[in-house]
C-alpha cells in the first residue's frame, strides 16, 4: 500500500485491527483460523462421541486379515485367503487398467468424431452431431447399464462355443465373443522368445533413431527422406526374421472349447463387465473430446492455413506442421480434465460388477467388515492421489507445450 | 425440540428429525413412528407394490413391532438400505431396527456391536441352475461362472465352499437381484447363488420357472433376523419379544381370526392369557400396554400366517416351511415361554 | 471496321441466345447431393457407410418400437400377446409412469403440487436465464424456493414463511448498513436473520404439521425424476454463491484463506462424486451431534453442493482471470475498497463470462444426480433398478425403462445446452 503521507505514528490500538488495512488482514485470517479450528474440533468431537457411545473404534487392522472373497479378474495373484489390503490392490490395478484403456479409446473416438464433425459431407457431419449430442446429454450411469445389458442380450452365451459339435465356431479359430466376455489366445513364451522381444524393442528404438536422423537431415540439408515405409519395415522385418530364426518360440494358447463344460479354458478372458465399462466410458467421454477437438481445430485461424499454403506446403504438411501444433494447445487442457473424469467415472464399475477399487475396498470389504469410515477414507485418498498425480503430470506436459513467448 | 425447530428453519426444512440418544423405545413413542430398515426390494421379503405400500415377510415384523409399541401397524417409516448402508444406518440412529435378511454372525454381533433379537427365517445359501445344464450337484460346478448378489455373506460362503471342495469358479458380483437375474437368464453366468429363499423368490418371476432347478447343496447357515444397536437392552427386549410373541401365537393357535375373541377376556390357557395381556403384567414389564402382543399379532397375523401370506406355498414364491416350522412340527422355531 | 471480323471469323452472332437453365448437375438436388454427399470418392464411401449404419439401426429398432404394446398388465401378458414376435412392452411406462416421475411413495392425490412447482420453476428461472425480461420478475425467483419447498414437502406454511422472513429481515439490515461498511452489513444481515429464525422457531406451535393445509410429505417419500430435478436445481443454486466465495478466496491475498479454499477445491475435485455420496450415506451421520438424525436427502444435498461448488469455483476463477487487469486497477484508482470493487466492478463482469461454464457444470451435475441410486435413494434410475425391476410383474423389462429415462434426461440436458450455446452467442460481444 503506497500512500503519500506517512502512516500515522503512534501506539498500536486495538481498533486498528478492524480499521487499519495493514492489520485487518490479520484479523480476517485469525477469524478464519478460529472458525476452521472450531469446525474441525466440533466434527471430530461429534465423531468421537458417536463412536464411543456405540462402542466402536477406528482401526485399520482389517486390512491385514483375509478378505475371504474371490475376484473374477485380477492382474496380480490373489485368492480368497489373501488380505483385504491385497484385494484393495487388485482393485487399484483394475481401476488403473480400465482408466488407461478408456483414455486411449476415448481419445480415438473423440478425435475421429471431432474431425468428422468438420467434414464437408453433410450426412457424416449430421451423424456425428447426433452421436455427440446423444452421448453427452444422457448420464454415463445409464450408458454403462445400457451397454452392459446390450452385451449380455446380444452376444451368445459361452455354452454355444462348447462341446464336440458347438453351435458356433471360434472366430479365426482363436476368438470367442460371448456375453461373459471375449476369449482370446494368450501368447506362450518358450525358450528363445526373449531374443525376439529384444529384437522388437531394438527395432522400436531404431525407428525413433531413423526418424530423428531424417528430421535432422531435413533441417540441415533440406533433403527429404521417406518416412512411412521404412518405419513399417524397420518395425516388422527384423522381428519376423528373429521369430523364424529362433524356431518360432512364441506360440498361441487358444481358448479350448473342450476342457470344461461351463467355460472355454485357456487363453485370456476379458470379462464383459470390463468391456462394458471400458466401451461406455470411452464412447461417452469420446463425445466430449470430439467437441474439444472440433473447438481446437476451429480455433486455428484461417489465415494460418492460408499462409502455410502460400508458402507452398502441401495439405498434409499444413495439417501436421501448422494446424495441429496450434490446435493441440487448445485441445490438451480440456483433454486432461476429460482423462480425470474417466478415472473418476471408473468408480461406476459398481453398476456392472467390475472389481475396481470401489467394488473391492469400497464394496465387498466394506460390506464384510462393516468398517465404513476407514474404507471410505482410504477410497477417497486413493482417488485423490491418482487425480493429483495425473494433473501434475499433465501440467508438466502442458507447460512444455505452451507457446514460448519471446 | 427448540433446537430441532431452529435447525429446521435454518436448513429451510423441517428435515432434521430429532432422535435423542437416550432410549430407543422412548424415542419411538415420542416420535410416533418406527423407522425400520428393509431391503431396496426383494419380492416376498420387502418390496413396495404398485401403490407404494411395502409388503413382505420382513415388513410384517416391522409392522408387528410398530403395533406393539405404538398400537398402530401403519406407523412405520420404511427406510430402504443396501448391503453397504444398512449397518451405518442402524449404528447412526437413522433407523431403530433393521429387518433386512441380515445374517446373524459372530463378527456382526461382537465387532460391529449389534444385538440380534432372534431369528425370523432360517435360510441357507443355495444355487440356481438351468435344467439344460444337466448339473445335479454344486460339486460339479468346477470352472463355472457364478453370479452372486453382493452385500451379504454370500461371497464368503461361496469362496469357502469352492475352496473346501478344491474346485475353481469365476465370480460375477452383481449389486441388485434384478440385474443378477438378468445376467443369469441371458446365460452370462451358469449358476446364480444367494439365499435359497431369494432364489425361490426370483425363480417365481422367470418366464419358465420349470426350466430351472435349485441344487440340493445348501452351503451355509443363514439365520436371518431383526437386529438393533448394542447397549439398549430395553429396546432389544421389545423387538425380541414381539418376534417371540408372533412365534408363540402360532404355537398356541392364536390367529388373526380368533384373536379378537381371545383377547377380549381371559380364557382357560394361562399362557395365552399372559401373552395377550388378559392375565399378569408382562406388557408393563416391557413398558408397553397390556395388549401389546395382541396388537402385534393383529397387525398381520401370527408367524405362520405371515409366512403363508408372503412367501408360503400358496404364493408365487412357494417356500415350504422346512426349518422354519414350529419345533413341535420338526422345525427350529422355539420361542422361550411367556412367563 | 466490321469487315475485318467478317474476314477473320466465319460467323458472328448478332443476337443474344435465350437464357438457359443451369445444367442439372450444377443445381438443385443433384448439385446438393454432389457437394454434400459425394464430393470425392472417399467421401462417397463414407456416405454409403453412414447410410448403411442408419439403415441397420432403424431396421433393428423400428419393428420393436412400432410393434410395442401400451396396455398390458405385466411382462408375462406382453409376451403372451406378442407371441414370439418382436415388440416393446411399453405398458410398464403406462402403468408405472407415476412412480418413474414421482417415486413410489409420493401420495397420488398430491401430484399436482410438484407439477405446480415445476411450472413455477420456469417462471422463476426465466428472468435469470433471459436478461431481456422485466427485472420485476426476479421477485418471483426470490419467492420460488420457499413456495416450491412448501408445495413439495407440504406441512405447516410457517416453516417456509419463517425462513423467508429471516431472509427479508436480513436483507433489510444488510441494505441499511452496507453503505457504511460491507462487513457490517453482511454480518449484521446474517445475525438479524438468525435472530428471526431462532425467535420464530420458538413461536411455531408444536404439531403445526398435522393441521397443515398441505399434507406433509417426508423427504424419504420423494423419488423418481422429480428427485433428480430437485437435487439438480437445489444443489446448483446453492453452489453458485458458495462457488463465488471459494473462487474469491482462492484469488485472495490472505494466505490462510487461500490455502483453505485451494485445499477444499482440489480435494473435492480429486475424488469421484460417488465417494462423496458414500460419505453422505455411511460417514456423515457420525459427524453430526449424537441424536440429531439428519435426513438422507439433506446429507446428499450437502455433499452434492460441495461437489458442484468446487467446480463452479474453478469456472468463476477462470472468469476472474479473464478480466483485464485494468478493471482491477480502475476499481482501485476510484478508491473502492475490496467488497465494493468486487460487488460493483469485478463480479458482474466475471460472472457474465462464466455463465456458459456454470451452465455446463449444471448439466453435468444434473446427470450425476443419477448416482444417488447407488446409495439406495429411489431417483429415476433407482426406481428402475430397484422397485420396478424387482417386482414380479416387470422383472425383465430393461430397454423400455432405460429408453424412457434416457429420453427424459436428453430432453432436459439438450435443452439446457442449447440455451447455453444461445447465451454464448449473445455474450460474444467481440467481433472476430
Amino acid at each position: 500500500m503506497t500512500t503519500l503521507t506517512d502512516p500515522p505514528k503512534g501506539a498500536f490500538r486495538l481498533s486498528m485491527l478492524l480499521n487499519d488495512t495493514r492489520y485487518r488482514s490479520f484479523t480476517f485470517q485469525g477469524i478464519a483460523l478460529v472458525l476452521l479450528i472450531v469446525a474441525v474440533a466440533y466434527l471430530a468431537n461429534n465423531l468421537m462421541t458417536n463412536l464411543r457411545e456405540l462402542g466402536l473404534n477406528i482401526s485399520y487392522e482389517f486390512l491385514g486379515s483375509p478378505a475371504g472373497y474371490d475376484i473374477n479378474q485380477t492382474l496380480i495373484d490373489y485368492d480368497s485367503q489373501s488380505s483385504n489390503l491385497r484385494a484393495a490392490f487388485v482393485g487399484i490395478l483394475n481401476t488403473l487398467l480400465v482408466a488407461f484403456l478408456a483414455c486411449i479409446t476415448a481419445t480415438f473416438f473423440g478425435v475421429i468424431a471431432g474431425v468428422l464433425r468438420l467434414s464437408n459431407n453433410w450426412l457424416v457431419r449430421k451423424l456425428m452431431a447426433v452421436y455427440v449430442e446423444i452421448f453427452r446429454n444422457i448420464p454415463v450411469l445409464i450408458w454403462i447399464i445400457i451397454i452392459f445389458t446390450v452385451l449380455t442380450a446380444v452376444l451368445p452365451g459361452a455354452r454355444s462355443y462348447l462341446g464336440e459339435d458347438p453351435e458356433k465356431d471360434l472366430l479365426f479359430g482363436y476368438f470367442a465373443l460371448t456375453n461373459r466376455g471375449i476369449y482370446a489366445p494368450a501368447p506362450i513364451w518358450n525358450a528363445g522368445s526373449g531374443v525376439v522381444v529384444a529384437v522388437f524393442i531394438a527395432s522400436i528404438i531404431g525407428v525413433f533413431g531413423y526418424r530423428r536422423y531424417a528430421t535432422n537431415l531435413l533441417y540441415s540439408t533440406g533433403k527429404l527422406l521417406p518416412m512411412g515405409w521404412p518405419t513399417l519395415a524397420l518395425l516388422i522385418v527384423p522381428t519376423v526374421l528373429a521369430f523364424f530364426i529362433m524356431g518360432q518360440p512364441i506360440g498361441l494358447d487358444a481358448p479350448d472349447p473342450l476342457a470344461n463344460r461351463f467355460n472355454l479354458r485357456g487363453g485370456i478372458q476379458i470379462g464383459a463387465p470390463l468391456i462394458a465399462l471400458w466401451f461406455a466410458l470411452s464412447i461417452y467421454t469420446g463425445a466430449f473430446i470430439a467437441e474439444n477437438v472440433r473447438a481446437g481445430i476451429q480455433a486455428v485461424s484461417k489465415g494460418q492455413t492460408e499462409a502455410a499454403a502460400a508458402l507452398g506446403l502441401r495439405p498434409r504438411r499444413i495439417m501436421n506442421l501448422v494446424v495441429l501444433p496450434q490446435a493441440l494447445r487448445v485441445i490438451i487442457p480440456p483433454l486432461i480434465s476429460n482423462y480425470l473424469n474417466i478415472t473418476k467415472n471408473t468408480s461406476l464399475a459398481i453398476a456392472v460388477g467390475y472389481a475396481d477399487i470401489t467394488a473391492t475396498l469400497g464394496g465387498i470389504t466394506l460390506n464384510q467388515t462393516g468398517r465404513a469410515i476407514e474404507c471410505v477414507l482410504l477410497l477417497m485418498l486413493f482417488y485423490l492421489v491418482i487425480s493429483l498425480g495425473i494433473s501434475a503430470l499433465m501440467n508438466v506436459y502442458n507447460n512444455a507445450m505452451k507457446m514460448k513467448e519471446r | 425440540m427448540k433446537k430441532t425447530v431452529f435447525l429446521g428453519a435454518l436448513t429451510v426444512a423441517g428435515l432434521a428429525a430429532g432422535v435423542a440418544a437416550a432410549g430407543t423405545l422412548d424415542d419411538v413413542k415420542a416420535r410416533g413412528k418406527l423407522n425400520c430398515g428393509v431391503t431396496t426390494g426383494l419380492v416376498g421379503f420387502a418390496a413396495p407394490d404398485a401403490n407404494g405400500e411395502w409388503n413382505g415377510f420382513d415388513v410384517a415384523v416391522c409392522r408387528a413391532v410398530a403395533a406393539a409399541v405404538l398400537g398402530d401397524p401403519t406407523a412405520v417409516e420404511f427406510v430402504p438400505t443396501t448391503g453397504k448402508t444398512r449397518f451405518t444406518a442402524l449404528a447412526s440412529g437413522e433407523i431403530d431396527m433393521l429387518a433386512r435378511n441380515t445374517t446373524w454372525t459372530f463378527s456382526r454381533d461382537v465387532d460391529l456391536k449389534f444385538t440380534f433379537t432372534g431369528v425370523n427365517y432360517y435360510d441357507g445359501q443355495g444355487f440356481l441352475a438351468p435344467k439344460a445344464l444337466g448339473v445335479s450337484s454344486a460339486k460339479e460346478l468346477d470352472g463355472a461362472t457364478v453370479c452372486i448378489q453382493t452385500g451379504t455373506t454370500t461371497e464368503l460362503n461361496l469362496a469357502d465352499f469352492f475352496r473346501a471342495n478344491n474346485i475353481s469358479y469365476q465370480p460375477v458380483p452383481i449389486e441388485t437381484n434384478a440385474e443378477a437375474i438378468q445376467q443369469y437368464t441371458a446365460g452370462a453366468c451358469d449358476v446364480y447363488t444367494t439365499d435359497a429363499s431369494g432364489l425361490a423368490a426370483s425363480r417365481a418371476t422367470f418366464e419358465a420357472p420349470g426350466d430351472h432347478v435349485l441344487l440340493p447343496e445348501i452351503v451355509s447357515k443363514e439365520p436371518l433376523g431383526p437386529l438393533v444397536r448394542h447397549g439398549d437392552d430395553e429396546w432389544a427386549d421389545t423387538v425380541r419379544w414381539t418376534l417371540n410373541a408372533l412365534i408363540t401365537a402360532e404355537e398356541l393357535g392364536v390367529t388373526s381370526a380368533n384373536i379378537g375373541e381371545m383377547s377380549a377376556a381371559a380364557g382357560n390357557n394361562p399362557e395365552i392369557n399372559r401373552l395377550l395381556g388378559t392375565e399378569g403384567n408382562l406388557g408393563e414389564m416391557l413398558g408397553l400396554p397390556a395388549d401389546w402382543a395382541a396388537k402385534a399379532i393383529m397387525a398381520s397375523g401370527n408367524y405362520g400366517e405371515i409366512f403363508e401370506k408372503n412367501i408360503g406355498e400358496s404364493t408365487p414364491i412357494g417356500l415350504a416351511r422346512g426349518l422354519n416350522a414350529q419345533w413341535t412340527n420338526g422345525g427350529l422355531l422355539y420361542s422361550p415361554p411367556f412367563r | 471496321m466490321s469487315d475485318t471480323h467478317s474476314e477473320s471469323v466465319a460467323f458472328v452472332r448478332d443476337t443474344f441466345i435465350p437464357e438457359q437453365p443451369a445444367p442439372s448437375s450444377a443445381t438443385g438436388v443433384v448439385k446438393w447431393l454432389q457437394d454434400n454427399l459425394f464430393p470425392t470418392w472417399l467421401n462417397g464411401l463414407l456416405t454409403v457407410v453412414s447410410i448403411f449404419v442408419i439403415y441397420k439401426l432403424l431396421a433393428s429398432t423400428m419393428p420393436w418400437m412400432l410393434n410395442g404394446l401400451w396396455n398390458t398388465e405385466s411382462l408375462a401378458a406382453c409376451r403372451e400377446v406378442l407371441d414370439g414376435t418382436t415388440g416393446a412392452c411399453f405398458s410398464v411406462i403406462t402403468e408405472r409412469w407415476n412412480q418413474l416421475l414421482f417415486g413410489f411413495k409420493y401420495p397420488q392425490e398430491e401430484y399436482w403440487r410438484p407439477l405446480l412447482a415445476f411450472g413455477l420453476m420456469f417462471v422463476a428461472l426465466a428472468p435469470v436465464l433471459f436478461f431481456d425480461l422485466p427485472r420485476k420478475l426476479l421477485i418471483v425467483t426470490a419467492l420460488f424456493p420457499f413456495a416450491a419447498y412448501w408445495l413439495i414437502w407440504g406441512g405447516a406454511i410457517y416453516t417456509p414463511l419463517l425462513a423467508l422472513a429471516g431472509f427479508v429481515v436480513g436483507y433489510f439490515v444488510y441494505a441499511a448498513f452496507v453503505k457504511g461498511s460491507f462487513a457490517t452489513g453482511f454480518f449484521g444481515g446474517i445475525a438479524a436473520a438468525l435472530v428471526v429464525w431462532i425467535i420464530g422457531g420458538m413461536l411455531i406451535p408444536e404439531g403445526a404439521n398435522d393441521t397443515a393445509m398441505l399434507k406433509a410429505v417426508p423427504s424419504r417419500d420423494l423419488g423418481g425424476f422429480m428427485l433428480n430435478m430437485m437435487l439438480g436445481l437445489t444443489c446448483v443454486s446453492l453452489s453458485v454463491p458458495l462457488g463465488i466465495a471459494l473462487a474469491l478466496g482462492r484469488q485472495s491475498d490472505l494466505p490462510l484463506i487461500k490455502i483453505i479454499c485451494v485445499v477444499f477445491i482440489e480435494f473435492v475435485r480429486g475424488v469421484p462424486l460417488i465417494t462423496l455420496l458414500f460419505v453422505a450415506n455411511v460417514m456423515l451421520a457420525y459427524f453430526f451431534p449424537p441424536g440429531s438424525g439428519v435426513d438422507l436427502f439433506l446429507r446428499v444435498v450437502i455433499m452434492i453442493t460441495m461437489f458442484s461448488a468446487a467446480y463452479i469455483a474453478e469456472v468463476i476463477r477462470g472468469g476472474l482471470a479473464a478480466l483485464p487487469k485494468g478493471q482491477y486497477e480502475a476499481a482501485d484508482s476510484l478508491g473502492l475498497d475490496y467488497p465494493q470493487a468486487m460487488r460493483l466492478i469485478i463480479l458482474p463482469q466475471a460472472l457474465k463470462i462464466s455463465i456458459p461454464g456454470i451452465v455446463n457444470v449444471a448439466v453435468g451435475l444434473f446427470k450425476d444426480t443419477t448416482l444417488v441410486s447407488v446409495i439406495s435413494m429411489f431417483d429415476l434410475v433407482g426406481m428402475i433398478r430397484g422397485p420396478i425391476l424387482a417386482s414380479t410383474d416387470w422383472n425383465g423389462v430393461y430397454w423400455e425403462l432405460f429408453m424412457f429415462a434416457s429420453v427424459l434426461f436428453f430432453v432436459v440436458c439438450y435443452g439446457i445446452s442449447q440455451y447455453s450455446q444461445w447465451l454464448e452467442r449473445r455474450l460474444a460481444t467481440d467481433h472476430r
